[in-house]
């Protein structure tokens, strides 16, 4: 039985070692292959780019050996897929190598697409890779004074990273003693400060109290660089001297390159997670359309019901669990303290009191990410 | 001839169902309609807001067992 996991992020790690854990004895016996295909030799932290751009965090500390973090056993190539050839049940890397498969799982994650926005590539400051990140800590070290709009497009991953940034920069302003100087004028794209009514009821009175301000249904419809003028959906304008933004996402261009699905968003069912159509092609995290967060929790509870699956289908030839669409996500509410919202597709969120355990605990996951991503937590 | 896409956003707390919508109306073709499943009472007012601020077409809204569909036309 072969098991190909493409994609060595957050998703594709938990699979793999879940799977190579359960699944130990046959691993070793030669029975179960499990190969991963990533496109990096390391593995990135994601969250530590909000850091990064505030000059909390040096880069490489984001990083680990994707190899450091796999249970032996697992097959880990650096050798990107650049065909899906789901009919074969095959694909082809980019050093041109072929692989069989008899199980699938895709976790290529997504992508910023500042493209989608005429004039927002070439005028707004981005923190989602290393090398925006480093950017951005460079502009708001210059930045002397003046307004900064945080602007935002959708699906974009990870839904607490707007307001986490809007309260970074500040605590940073702040710092530097030129806060007084700073407009920071934050934007949503719907009627009100954040998507979960419980964290916008926190959030809003929060930017009231530290000075933010903030304008609701606001979607970029387009960025002039010259005037230094955003657009938008709705019909109304806001100048800004720095913009900074977290843009529209998208699938992995080789989703899109594939037709596996539009944007690069896979067709998925939401319980089974099997790609439509495809009993034996699993897809994971980001990269699926499914209407939850694209979050790091949920690819870590996604690959937990898949890897459960997997491994009764070598087991008993029939998947066993089913995914309820449980998403966790810590709500940091002020640099002391902190809560949690957990929901699923029937529950929705209750966040409890905010506390400063739950705080340190959300500095401590910084840390305990790398034993989570092994699978162990 | 204008397609139905269907979104289907039901059990959707975040990024819930408008974001869905603005997100997925960027996916179909001016003229094309769009129908929102969701679960959640709230959309069935907060998405007309949106379209008429924006300017799309709403054809209706209707609930039944418990979900609401909202249909759309993309106008530009
Ligand atoms: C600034 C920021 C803050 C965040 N904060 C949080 C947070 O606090 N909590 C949270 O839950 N989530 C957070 N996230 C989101 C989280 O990091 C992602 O949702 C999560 O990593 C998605 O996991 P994934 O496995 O789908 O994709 P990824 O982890 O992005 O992994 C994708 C993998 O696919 C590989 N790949 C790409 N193309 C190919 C190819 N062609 N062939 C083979 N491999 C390929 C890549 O090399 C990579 O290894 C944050 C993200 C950002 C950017």
């Amino acid at each position: 039985m072969k098991i190909l996991v493409v994609g060595g992020g957050m998703g594709g790690t938990i699979l793999a070692n879940n799977v190579a854990r359960s699944l130990k004895g046959d691993v070793k016996s030669g029975k179960v292959q499990i190969t991963m295909l990533s496109a990096s030799d390391k593995h990135m932290y994601q969250p530590g780019l909000l850091y990064v751009a505030v000059g909390k965090m040096t880069p490489d500390e984001m990083y680990r050996d994707q190899a450091s973090l796999l249970e032996p056993g697992i097959q880990f190539h650096v050798d990107p897929v650049e065909t899906f050839m789901l009919d074969a049940n095959q694909v082809k890397t980019k050093s041109g190598k072929v692989h069989n498969y008899d199980i699938l799982v895709i976790a290529t994650g997504s992508r910023m697409w500042p493209d989608a926005i005429p004039g927002l590539k070439e005028n707004a400051e981005f923190f989602y890779t290393e090398e925006t990140a480093v950017k951005l800590f460079h502009r708001i070290r210059e930045f002397q004074g003046g307004k900064i709009v945080i602007a935002m497009g959708v699906p974009h991953k990870c839904p607490m990273a707007p307001l986490e940034i809007t309260f970074m920069l500040n605590d940073y302003f702040l710092e530097r003693g030129i806060r007084d100087k700073v407009q920071i004028h934050y934007t949503y794209p719907i009627g009100r400060v954040h998507t979960l009514e419980n964290v916008a009821k926190w959030a809003q009175p929060e930017m009231d109290r530290l000075g933010i301000t903030y304008e609701t249904l606001f979607n970029l419809k387009s960025v002039d660089g010259e005037k230094r003028v955003l657009h938008s959906e709705e019909g109304t304008e806001i100048n800004y001297d720095m913009l900074i933004s977290i843009p529209a996402h998208k699938g992995m261009e080789v989703i899109e390159t594939n037709k596996l699905g539009q944007n690069g968003w896979i067709p998925t069912d939401r319980f089974n997670l099997n790609m439509e159509g495809r009993t034996n092609v699993f897809i994971l995290g980001d990269t699926t359309n499914i209407p939850i967060s694209k979050a790091g929790s949920t690819a870590h509870f996604e690959a937990e019901t898949v890897g459960a699956n997997i491994v009764a289908l070598v087991k008993f030839g029939v998947p066993v669990r089913k995914y309820d669409g449980k998403v966790f996500c810590f709500i940091q509410t002020g640099s002391e303290k902190a809560t949690y919202a957990m929901f699923n597709y029937n529950q929705p969120p209750d966040p409890k009191a905010p506390t400063r355990a739950i705080h340190w605990f959300k500095l401590a996951y910084n840390k305990l990410y790398w034993i989570s991503a092994r699978g162990l937590l | 001839m204008a397609e139905k896409k269907i979104i289907d956003a039901r059990g959707s707390f975040c990024s819930g169902p408008l974001m869905e919508l603005i997100a997925g109306i960027k996916m179909v073709e001016i003229g094309d309609e769009i129908e929102v499943l969701s679960t959640d009472k709230g959309s069935a007012a907060e998405i007309p807001q949106w379209i008429k601020k924006v300017g799309h077409e709403l054809i209706g809204t209707r609930e039944e067992a418990g979900i609401w569909y909202v249909n759309i036309r993309r106008t530009k």
